[in-house]
């Protein structure tokens, strides 16, 4: 099949095709697209923490839930396994174990009998987003190792998430701060499962990686903390905003 | 091919058939229109909440994503590559340029019919001009979301913005095309069997009627009498 002929002696009549006249703009659309997206790589990252501040506010009072799907001060909800790991609040238990003086089972309800521990900070994606402002409750990890008691020799803690996957670290002096707890509510509500819920770990002056998912089981080892999924996948070990992964974010 | 010219195809029935697409170009289209559509799905994937919590398997989607992404250029360098190439740059040609029958056109929304229109539209145009753009802007910021390591530290955030953005713009501009597209028939058919009726050309395309069969297109006058 052939393309428009444009030597056959019809062409002489017509003036000019319209397609070889006129200005560029097709051109110009393109150059002018590569000009915004080279600004935008240098300056977005100071856009996006404008709109962080100014507009997340704005949307949080849209009650179409429409607003959830422009990339501002939204949580974006990763999974690494093939379906969202879910377990109701009744059925979850949290395993305390390993290098530990008694190995302990914790209920949600055992949870929520402890000490608790609040927070509201900023939750920052290593991969860029931010959310600010997100409240937090949960009892603080260190009373959970202490409850079952952390044996001699110990040095750092291992996660698991009942997603059977996702496998987070810290070391013991990490995990012993005030601001990694064990949370089980989000925004003033029973965390959801798309949130990691019903009881996942928040470690707050690290990256979102940190702070597993589906807490299933904590681990106590010995002084050498193992990879973590994403670590083994190359990102920082010791995780903190703004000090590690390349980053220079503000520290939470 | 017979008289009078060779865009004017062989017609099995009463309707006079002009070449639109030859094979390069509805190649070059459809190749790209499903890298579009696996990038816009594997990016809702990733990007939805719901989505996500639905499917997860986010390392397999995101490297779908990464692959699909990075052949982006590849359809447009194989239409480039061959002597058939000659179609796709008339093409080429024919998009980047806008006169003043296209600006009336625009600013009448189509709605003024003294406009005598070429092969493509200025939708069309604008159309492919922004999805030209976009390939090089989301492969940019896509290789630095992916390659992050060597670039300066607020590229990365830099870059997800963009990126970010311009898929919504991309989402919206793909439904809209998909959109127009459905609402004009014999020109979605033209990039699946590669002809439009003569007729449709010389009522929609007069100034490319005239370039491709010789012949003068009917004036607005007597459009009315076009068949429809």
């Amino acid at each position: 099949m052939a393309g428009p002929d444009l030597s056959h002696p019809g062409q002489a009549e017509v003036v000019e095709p319209a397609s070889e006249a006129g200005a560029p703009v097709g051109r110009r659309v393109v150059l002018g697209m590569f000009g915004l997206g080279a600004a935008g790589i240098l300056f977005g990252a100071r856009a996006q923490d404008l709109l962080e501040r100014t507009v997340s506010p704005l949307l949080s009072r849209d009650g179409t839930g429409l607003s959830s799907l422009l990339p501002v001060g939204r949580f974006r909800i990763y999974t690494v396994t093939g379906s969202l790991p879910s377990r109701s609040e009744a059925d979850y238990r949290l395993a305390v174990g390993g290098m530990v003086e008694r190995p302990t089972d914790l209920t949600a309800a055992d949870l929520r009998a402890m000490p608790p521990a609040r927070l509201t900070k900023d939750f920052q994606c290593v991969t860029g987003w931010r959310v600010h402002d997100v409240s937090w409750v949960g009892v603080r990890l260190a009373d959970v190792l202490d409850r079952a008691g952390v044996q001699a020799g110990a040095g750092a803690v291992r996660f698991h998430s009942f997603d059977g996957t996702y496998t987070e670290t810290l070391t013991l002096d990490q995990a012993r701060r005030d601001d990694v707890i064990v949370a089980y509510e989000l925004e003033g509500k029973p965390i959801s499962s798309a949130h990691g819920g019903p009881v996942r770990l928040y470690v707050a002056p690290m990256y979102g990686y940190k702070s597993c998912k589906w807490l299933d089981r904590i681990e106590v080892t010995g002084p050498d903390p193992k990879l973590g999924y994403w670590e083994y996948r190359g990102y920082s070990v010791d995780a903190w905003i703004g000090r590690s992964n390349g980053r220079d974010d503000r520290p939470v | 091919m017979t008289a009078p010219s060779e865009t004017e195809l062989p017609t099995p029935g009463p309707t006079r058939r002009l070449a639109r697409f030859d094979v390069a170009e509805r190649a070059l289209h459809w190749a790209n229109a499903a890298l579009f559509g696996v990038l816009l799905a594997t990016a809702a994937l990733l990007y939805v909440g719901q989505l996500s919590a639905l499917v997860g398997r986010r390392e397999l989607v995101r490297h779908v994503h990464v692959v699909c992404g990075l052949l982006l250029p590849v359809p447009l360098f194989l239409a480039l590559a061959g002597p058939w190439r000659r179609s796709v740059l008339a093409d080429l040609r024919a998009l980047n340029r806008f006169d003043g029958d296209d600006r009336r056109w625009l600013r009448s929304r189509g709605r003024d019919i003294s406009v005598r229109l070429g092969k493509f539209n200025p939708g069309q145009k604008l159309n492919a001009a922004f999805v030209a753009g976009a390939i090089g802007v989301m492969l940019a910021t896509g290789s630095i979301m992916f390659w992050f390591a060597p670039f300066p530290l607020a590229w990365r955030t830099g870059a997800t913005f963009v990126h970010d953005w311009t898929a919504i713009a991309v989402g919206l501009v793909v439904a809209g095309h998909i959109w127009m597209a459905v609402g004009d028939g014999d020109s979605l058919r033209s990039m699946v069997r590669g002809w439009v009726p003569a007729w449709w050309a010389e009522m929609h395309r007069p100034r490319w009627y005239e370039q491709v069969t010789g012949l003068a297109a009917a004036t607005e006058d007597d459009e009315r009498r076009a068949p429809r």
